[in-house]
C-alpha cells in the first residue's frame, strides 16, 4: 500500500512557506526572462577591470569585450575604487565606503539559528517553564545569549529574510520528526533524536535565511560605528587577501586610509558577508598616506614622511597581522609616494617620479629589484600600451572603430611587434631573480613625468615610459600588463593613478607633480576630434583610477583591448577569414564551385577506369620503447611497423608490429587495430607512454604499453593510431547523440558508440569489446543525454558544454574537426605530506625513527616526495602557484595545518592529544594544464556535479527545455533554464534553497531529482515538472544505516546511490504515487561511481578488478541482467579499465532487440517499470 | 625543367578533351630541354630541394631544417604512396606561421605562361601589404606580370589557372598559398590565352 507522498521537512505554519518558495522562484524566472543574458558573458571565461574617469564615473572592462562599460549603477561619483573577482570596494566623492557585489544566478544567504529550550515538567510534560538556574528559554547554541525570534534583526537594509523562521528537523543526516525537538538528561549535554525515560530537557533548532539583496548597486557601509571612533573621511582603500584562505569562504582583507592618516580594518567580510561587521584602528607608526593589499599576505602603506610600512605577521588565523616594520625608501632624499603590491612584488614611486620594483622573496628579506627603464621600454613595453594620452588623441580619431576606451593606438603596430608574442619575451626579462638585485635606475625621461604606479600579484606588471614621437601627445602615461607565464591564472591587480589638470581637486592621487602643461593641453586639444561616442561626445574617458584585482589575464590570451577592430590590423583580419563568411563568401564559394565542377568533369566520367598502379600497402616504422610482458617488467627498445592496406572494397585496415630482441633473438608481436578497443596515453612526469586495449589485453588488465621519446613523437602515433582504429570501424566526426561518455584518472575524455545490442536483454555485448576513442579536453565529470546536450566539469570545477567538435588536444590535422575546438584549461593541486616525530627533548621534529617513513612523502608515506624535487604530473602541466597548507583534509588540523596521530599509518585527527607522537601536513601546490578540446566554459558559477534528464528518442520533439540541475563549488543546488539542442549551455541558473550544501546531483527522466547532501543523506525534490521546472520542496530521506551517501544516479525509475565505503544502494519500493521509496538495498560493494541510463541500465566504476595479469583500479562495469521485474540486476560484466574514474551512460536510449523477453512484459507489475508519469 | 602534371595539363591541354592522351616516349630523351633524372632518389631529391626553396621563401627555412630526416621522408613516401593523410600530418607544420605574424614571409610562386619564351616567373611577394592589407591575386599579378591582367574595362583575353580552377582576383594570396599550393609547396598559376569560343 503506497504512502501519500508527504514533506518531511515543514516549517511552522508549513503551506505559508511552501506556497512562497514557488512564487519567489517564478518572479526569479520572469526576471531571467526579462533580461537576457549576453551570449559572450555566459560562454567566455571573463573577469573585468575597473576604472574610474575625471569626473568619478566607474566603468568595467571585461576581458572578453572591447567597449568600457559604465558601471550598472552610475548614480554615485567615485574617488577611488579596489576591485576583486566578485565585488568592488570604492570611495565615493561624499567620502563614504561602498561595496558593489556583482550579480549572480546564486543568492547570498546566510543562516540564522535560534534554539528553543524546553524541561520537563511532572505536571505538564515537556513546558517552557525553566529552572532559574536554566538557559533562556530561547537562546543561541551555546545557550548563553538570549535570542529571541522577533530579536534577531537584519543586520543592514542591504538584506532581506528569504522566509519566516521554521524548525530543522533534519539532525546529523536522520530525520528527527516529532517537530524537530532533541533530548538530552540536562542542559549542557549531548542531544539524542529520541526520547528517553531520563530526558528532562529537549531543544529544537529554529532557522531563517537571509539574503544578501543590494546587488549590481553600490551598497553605503553603514557607519553606525561610534562617531568618535571614526572621525574623518577615508582617503584611501584596499582591497585584498582572498588567497589567503581557500574557498568557499571567500573571506577578504579591506584596509583603509583615513584623512588623518590612520589605517583601518574591515573585520569580518566574507563572500557570505560582503559588508563585514565593523572597522577596527590599527595603531601605525606614523601617518600613513596610502595602502596597498596583494592578494596573499603582502601589505604595503607609505608614510607622510615617505617611508613604507610592512605588515607582518598577517596569515589565515591572524588576517590583521600582528606588526608593522618599515623600509626605507630606495633614495633618502626622495620618499616614497605610492606603492602597490602584488603576490611577490612591490611596486613603488617615490617622489621624483621613479618607479621602484621590488620583489620579495621571503618575508625576512626584501630583495630589490630596479626596473630598468631601457629594458622594460625597449623591449616589454611598445607592444603592449596602454597609452591613455594617445588614447585620447587616437580615440578621437579612431573612436568610431574602436568605440571609446580601447586604448591602443597606431603607434603600437607601428612598432612591428603584435601583443602576443611579446608578452612571453617580456615575462622573461621581468621574471624576480632572487638573489640578484639589479641596477636600481629611474626612469630616465623628462618629459615623461610619472606619478602613478601598478603592480600585479607577481605578474601583472605596469609601467610607465613616453610614447614614441610619432604620438602627438607625449606627455603620455602608458601602463602595461599582462601576467607571469608561470602564473597566468592568478589575478593582476593594476591599480593606476593619473593626473589631470582639469579638475585636479578629484584626482585622489598624491603624485599631482609637474605635468607639463602645454603638451596636455595640446592633448586636450585632440580630444573634439571624436566623432561618435556611445557616451556622448563629451565622454572621452579620462582616466583617474584603475584596479584590476579581479582581472585575470591568461599569458596566452591577451584580451583583445589592445588592437584597432578596424580591419587594419592584419591579425583581426586573418581571424575574419574564418570567422565572417559575408566578407570571404564570394571568392571562397567561387573557388569550392569550381572545384566541385572540375572533379566532376575531370573525374567523375572516368570512374569505370581501372587504377594504374594498385598501392595497397604502406608502412610507418619507428623506434618506441615497450613495456615488456614477462618479468620482471622493463621498457624494452623495441622497431614499431604499422602496416596498413587498402582492401578490394576501399576499406582499410592496419597491423601494427612491435619488433623486439629477447636472449639475442629477434622476435615480433603484432596487433589488428580493428581488435583495438582504446589507445589511452598515459604521461607521467618521465615518460611519454601510451597503452593499446584489445578485448583480451583488457580481461588480462595487461594493456600494450608503448612510449616514445619526445611528446610530439607520441601525439604522432597517436594520432596515427587512432585514426587507423577509427578507419577501421568507420567511426568518424562528432560522436552520435547516445555516445557513452567516460573520464580516466588523468582527465582524458573517452567516447563509445553504443551498438544496438549492448543493452540487449538476451546476449548482450561484452563491454570489453566497446571501441573507445578519445576527445580533446581535460575533464574530471562528463555528462550526457540522448538530445546531444553534453557537460563536463574540470578538476578546478570549471563548468564546460559540448560544443559539437571532434579532436584538439593531442589529436590535430585529420583527427580533428576544423571548427568547434577551443582552447581549455584546468588547475588541480598536487598534494605532498610533512611528517614529524615526538620526542621527548625537542619536541615535534623532522628526525624521524629508522623506521619511520619519509619525513617528506606521498599520503602513503612509501614514497619520497620534498617540496623541491616534486614536479608536475606530467610535462602538460605547470605549475601556478608555490606550496601551501591545505587546511581542508579530512579529519581537521590545527592552526598550523597539523594532523596528530599515535603513529604512522593510523587515523589522524586536528588536535593533539597526550598519546599522539607523530603528526603530518598536508602541502598543496596548484598547477594548470592548457590543452584544446570541443568544450566551451559555462561561467561564472563553478560547479561540483551536474545531471541533465535522460530521455528516450520517442519523448524527442517535446519541445520543452531539457531539464539540468547542478550542484555548485559552495554546494548550492541549481537549475539550468533554457537549455535546449540549439543552445545546450542554456541561459541563466535557478537557486534552489537548501539547509545545508549538497554534494551529488541527479535527475530521472520523469523529473525525479534525487541529491546527496553534505551530512550524508539523500534529499528528494517534488514536484518538479517542465513548468515548475525548480520544484517546490525537499523530502529528507534518511541514508542506509550508518552510512554516508555521497552520490545518486536516476534512470527512467530505477534510483541507485552510493555511500562512502564504496557500497551501492538501490533504492526500493518507489512507485509513482510514491517516489521516495521506502528503503535502500544492498546491491554490490566496490564501487566508486554509479551511472544509471534512461533504460534503468546500471553501469559503475569498480574499484579494484582482477585480471589474469595484473590487478586495475577504475574499471567500467555493466550490471547484468537488469529487467523490467528485476531492476537490481544480478552480476558484473567486466570493460576498459585501469584508471577510470567516471562514466555517463544517461545518453544511450538504445534499446536492444526484443526477443523471448517480450512476451514476459504484460506480466510484470505496471509499477515496476512504467515511468511515473508527470 | 619538370613541371607537376597537373600544371603541364592546365598549361598545354586545358582546352582539349578528356580522357588526356599521352605519348609515352622510350628513347631520344631530349636533354637539352629537360633535366635527365637517372634514378627515383634523383626525382626524390628534387622534390625536396623545391620543398626547401619554398620553406626558404615562407619560413626563411626554418621549419623544415628543423624537421627530421623521417618528416622530410614521410613528404615523400606520403606523395609517391597517394596518402593525404601521411603526408598532410607534416606539410600541415610547413603551412602554419607564427601567429603574431599574418602570413608566410613570402609566397612561394610561380608564374606561367604559354605566349612568352620565359619559364615562369618568380619574385620575392609578401602576403601582407604594408597597411596590413591582405594581398590578393590580383595585386600579385598586377605586380609581377600586368599583361596577365585586363584592364579594367577592357576584354578578358586571359585566363588565370590554378589546379584547373579560375579563382577569383580577389581571393587573399595568403590563403590560395595555404590551400592550393602544389605537394612541392608552390602556387604554380598559369596563364593561358582565353578560349575563343
Amino acid at each position: 500500500m503506497p504512502l501519500p507522498a508527504r514533506p518531511l521537512a515543514r516549517a511552522p505554519g508549513g503551506e505559508a512557506r511552501l506556497s512562497r518558495q514557488p512564487r519567489s522562484q517564478r518572479s526569479r524566472l520572469r526576471l531571467a526572462r526579462r533580461r537576457p543574458r549576453l551570449p559572450l558573458a555566459a560562454t567566455m571565461p571573463n573577469s573585468v577591470l575597473w576604472a574610474v574617469d575625471l569626473f568619478g564615473r566607474v566603468y568595467t572592462l571585461s576581458t572578453a569585450g572591447q567597449y568600457w562599460e559604465l558601471c550598472k549603477d552610475a548614480q554615485l561619483e567615485f574617488k577611488r575604487v579596489s576591485a576583486t573577482t566578485q565585488c568592488c570596494w570604492g570611495i565615493a566623492c561624499d567620502n563614504q565606503v561602498y561595496v558593489y557585489v556583482c550579480a549572480s544566478d546564486v543568492p547570498i544567504r546566510r543562516r540564522e539559528e535560534a534554539y528553543e529550550n524546553q524541561r520537563w515538567n511532572p505536571v505538564g510534560g515537556f513546558c517552557e517553564k525553566l529552572l532559574l538556574s536554566d538557559r533562556w528559554l530561547w537562546s543561541d547554541v551555546s545557550g548563553l545569549q538570549h535570542r529571541p525570534l522577533d530579536g534577531v534583526a537584519l543586520p543592514s537594509p542591504h538584506w532581506e529574510w528569504e522566509s519566516d523562521w521554521y524548525v530543522d528537523e533534519n539532525f546529523g543526516g536522520e530525520p528527527t520528526e516529532k517537530g524537530g525537538w532533541t533530548y538530552a538528561i540536562d542542559f549542557p549535554a549531548t542531544y539524542t533524536r529520541d526520547k528517553k525515560w531520563n530526558s528532562c530537557v529537549r531543544r529544537r533548532k529554529w532557522i531563517r535565511y537571509r539574503r544578501y539583496k543590494s546587488r549590481d548597486i553600490w551598497a553605503k557601509i553603514p557607519s553606525k560605528d561610534d562617531p568618535k571612533e571614526l572621525p574623518d573621511p577615508f582617503n584611501d582603500l584596499s582591497v585584498g587577501g582572498w588567497e589567503i584562505m581557500e574557498e568557499p569562504v571567500g573571506r577578504l582583507s579591506v584596509w583603509a586610509v583615513s584623512l588623518q592618516g590612520r589605517v583601518w580594518y574591515r573585520e569580518d567580510v566574507s563572500h557570505s558577508n560582503p559588508e563585514g561587521s565593523s572597522w577596527s584602528l590599527l595603531d601605525t607608526p606614523g601617518e600613513v598616506v596610502q595602502i596597498s593589499c596583494g592578494p596573499h599576505d603582502l601589505l604595503w602603506a607609505t608614510l607622510w614622511e615617505g617611508q613604507a610600512l610592512v605588515r607582518e605577521g598577517i596569515n589565515r588565523s591572524n588576517p590583521k597581522g600582528s606588526s608593522w616594520s618599515i623600509v626605507e625608501p630606495p633614495g633618502s632624499e626622495n620618499g616614497i609616494m605610492h606603492v602597490s603590491v602584488g603576490v611577490s612584488v612591490v611596486w613603488a614611486v617615490t617622489k621624483d617620479r621613479k618607479v621602484w620594483g621590488i620583489g620579495c622573496e621571503d618575508r625576512a628579506v626584501y630583495f630589490r629589484q630596479g626596473v630598468t627603464p631601457s629594458e622594460l621600454s625597449g623591449k616589454t613595453w611598445k607592444a603592449i600600451v596602454v597609452a591613455r594620452e594617445c588614447d585620447r588623441s587616437h580615440s578621437g580619431s579612431s573612436s568610431s572603430l574602436l568605440s571609446a576606451g580601447c586604448f591602443f593606438g597606431d603607434e603600437v603596430r607601428g612598432s612591428g611587434e603584435s601583443a602576443p608574442s611579446d608578452t612571453d619575451a617580456s615575462s622573461e626579462i621581468e621574471r624576480p631573480g632572487p638573489g640578484q638585485p639589479l641596477p636600481a635606475e629611474p626612469l630616465d625621461d623628462s618629459r615623461n613625468p610619472t606619478g602613478s604606479l601598478a603592480s600585479g600579484p607577481g605578474a601583472g606588471r605596469t609601467t610607465e615610459d613616453t610614447v614614441e614621437d610619432a604620438c602627438p601627445a607625449k606627455s603620455g602615461r602608458e601602463a602595461r600588463l599582462d601576467t607571469h607565464p608561470g602564473q597566468a591564472s592568478t589575478l593582476a591587480e593594476l591599480p593606476w593613478t593619473n593626473i589631470d589638470l582639469k579638475e585636479p581637486k578629484k584626482v585622489p592621487s598624491h603624485s599631482a607633480a609637474s605635468f607639463p602643461e602645454t603638451n596636455s593641453l595640446s592633448s586636450l586639444g585632440i580630444l573634439p576630434l571624436g566623432l561618435e561616442e556611445p557616451y556622448g561626445a563629451d565622454d572621452h574617458p579620462l582616466w583617474a583610477w584603475v584596479s584590476a584585482g579581479g582581472c585575470a589575464v591568461e599569458a596566452c590570451a591577451v584580451p583583445r583591448w589592445f588592437t584597432v577592430q578596424a580591419g587594419l590590423s592584419p591579425s583581426v583580419q586573418t581571424l575574419s577569414l574564418s570567422i565572417t563568411p559575408a566578407q570571404t563568401a564570394a571568392w571562397r564559394k567561387q573557388i569550392f564551385q569550381q572545384l566541385t565542377e572540375r572533379t566532376k568533369r575531370e573525374l567523375e566520367n572516368f570512374r569505370h577506369y581501372e587504377q594504374a598502379v594498385e598501392q595497397s600497402v604502406w608502412v610507418k616504422t619507428g623506434a618506441l620503447q615497450w613495456w615488456c610482458d614477462w618479468k620482471p617488467h622493463k621498457w624494452l627498445d623495441v622497431r614499431v611497423a604499422l602496416e596498413q592496406f587498402t582492401g578490394h572494397d576501399g576499406a582499410r585496415d592496419s597491423i601494427l608490429f612491435i619488433y623486439y630482441v629477447v636472449h639475442e633473438e629477434k622476435k615480433y608481436i603484432h596487433m589488428f587495430l580493428n581488435e583495438v578497443t582504446a589507445l589511452v596515453p598515459v604521461l607521467n612526469e618521465t615518460k611519454h607512454s601510451f597503452a593499446l586495449y584489445t578485448p583480451e589485453r583488457t580481461r588480462q588488465r595487461w594493456p600494450v604499453r608503448l612510449a616514445a621519446a619526445t611528446e610530439q613523437d607520441m601525439n604522432d602515433w597517436l594520432a596515427l593510431l587512432s585514426l587507423s582504429c577509427c578507419e577501421s570501424r568507420k567511426v568518424q566526426g562528432r560522436p552520435s547523440p547516445q555516445a557513452i561518455w567516460s573520464v580516466t584518472c588523468k582527465g582524458d575524455i573517452f567516447v563509445s558508440e553504443p551498438s544496438l545490442d549492448l543493452e540487449a536483454h538476451e546476449h548482450p555485448l561484452p563491454c570489453d569489446q566497446m571501441f573507445w576513442r578519445q576527445m580533446g579536453g581535460h575533464l574530471r565529470v562528463v555528462e550526457a543525454n540522448s538530445r546531444g546536450v553534453v557537460w563536463g566539469l574540470g578538476y578546478d570545477h570549471t563548468a564546460w558544454v559540448y560544443t559539437g567538435g571532434y579532436g584538439g588536444g593531442c589529436f590535430q590535422g585529420l583527427a580533428s574537426s576544423t571548427s568547434n575546438i577551443y582552447t581549455q584549461s584546468d588547475v588541480k593541486c598536487v598534494h605532498i605530506y610533512e611528517n614529524q616525530r615526538w620526542n621527548p627533548v625537542t619536541g615535534y621534529t623532522s628526525r624521524g625513527l629508522p623506521t619511520d617513513r619519509y619525513m617528506w612523502s606521498d599520503a602513503s608515506g612509501l614514497q619520497e616526495c620534498t617540496k623541491a624535487g616534486t614536479k608536475p604530473p606530467s610535462l602538460q602541466w605547470a605549475w601556478v602557484s608555490d606550496w601551501f597548507v591545505d587546511f581542508s583534509v579530512p579529519g581537521g588540523t590545527d592552526q598550523e595545518g597539523w594532523q596528530y596521530a599515535s603513529d604512522f599509518p593510523a587515523s589522524y585527527h586536528g588536535s593533539k592529544t597526550m598519546k599522539d607522537f607523530v603528526r603530518r601536513r598536508c602541502w598543496a601546490r596548484k598547477c594548470k594544464l592548457v590543452t584544446s578540446g570541443p568544450w566551451l566554459e559555462v561561467a561564472p558559477i563553478a560547479l561540483r556535479d551536474v545531471s541533465i534528464i535522460p530521455e528516450s528518442p520517442s519523448a524527442e520533439g517535446s519541445g520543452h527545455s531539457i531539464a539540468l540541475w547542478a550542484i555548485s563549488d559552495k554546494g548550492d543546488v541549481l537549475c539550468r533554464l533554457g537549455v535546449s539542442e540549439l543552445n545546450p549551455a542554456g541561459s541563466s541558473w535557478l537557486h534552489v534553497g537548501t539547509d545545508q550544501p549538497f554534494m551529488s546531483i541527479s535527475i530521472g527522466a520523469c523529473y525525479q531529482v534525487w541529491a546527496v547532501a553534505r551530512d550524508g543523506s539523500a534529499f528528494y525534490r517534488g514536484s518538479v515538472y517542465p513548468s515548475q521546472p525548480a520544484g517546490d520542496c525537499w523530502y529528507h530521506i534518511p541514508p542506509p544505516p550508518r552510512q554516508r551517501l555521497k552520490q545518486v544516479s536516476v534512470g527512467q525509475t530505477s534510483v541507485y546511490a552510493l555511500d562512502d565505503n564504496g557500497n551501492l544502494w538501490y533504492r526500493q519500493g518507489i512507485t509513482p504515487s510514491y517516489p521516495q521509496g521506502s528503503s535502500w538495498e544492498h546491491v554490490s560493494n566496490n564501487v566508486c561511481r554509479v551511472s544509471v541510463g534512461p533504460l534503468d541500465q546500471v553501469w559503475v566504476i569498480a574499484s579494484k578488478v582482477q585480471g589474469s595479469h595484473s590487478l586495475s583500479r577504475g574499471t567500467v562495469c555493466h550490471r547484468t541482467g537488469v529487467q523490467p521485474h528485476e531492476p537490481k540486476g544480478q552480476g558484473w560484466d567486466y570493460g576498459i579499465g585501469g584508471g577510470w574514474d567516471h562514466i555517463s551512460v544517461r545518453a544511450n536510449a538504445t534499446r536492444g532487440p526484443r526477443s523471448s523477453s517480450q512476451e514476459q512484459e504484460p506480466s510484470a507489475p505496471p509499477e515496476a517499470y512504467g515511468p511515473i508519469c508527470c | 625543367m619538370h613541371y607537376p602534371i597537373g600544371l603541364l595539363f592546365d598549361l598545354l591541354a586545358s582546352s582539349s578533351a578528356l580522357p588526356w592522351n599521352i605519348t609515352v616516349h622510350f628513347k631520344s630523351f631530349p636533354e637539352k630541354d629537360l633535366l635527365h633524372c637517372p634514378s627515383k632518389d634523383a626525382i626524390e631529391a628534387h622534390f625536396m630541394s623545391c620543398m626547401k626553396e619554398a620553406d626558404a621563401l615562407k619560413h626563411k627555412s626554418q621549419v623544415i631544417n628543423e624537421m627530421q630526416k623521417k618528416d622530410h621522408k614521410q613528404l615523400w613516401m606520403g606523395l609517391q604512396n597517394d596518402r593525404f593523410d601521411q603526408f598532410w600530418a607534416i606539410n600541415r607544420k610547413l603551412m602554419e606561421y607564427p601567429a603574431e605574424e599574418n602570413g608566410f614571409r613570402y609566397i612561394p610562386f610561380r608564374i606561367y605562361q604559354t605566349t612568352t619564351e620565359r619559364p615562369f616567373i618568380q619574385k620575392l611577394f609578401r602576403p601582407v601589404a604594408a597597411d596590413g592589407q591582405l594581398h590578393t591575386l590580383g595585386d600579385l599579378l598586377k605586380e609581377v606580370c600586368p599583361s596577365a591582367v585586363a584592364p579594367e574595362d577592357g576584354e578578358k583575353k586571359n585566363q588565370v589557372m590554378i589546379h584547373g580552377i579560375e579563382p577569383m582576383l580577389e581571393t587573399p594570396l595568403q590563403w590560395l598559398s595555404e590551400h592550393l599550393s602544389y605537394p612541392d609547396n608552390f602556387l604554380h598559376i598559369s596563364i593561358i590565352p582565353q578560349p575563343t569560343d
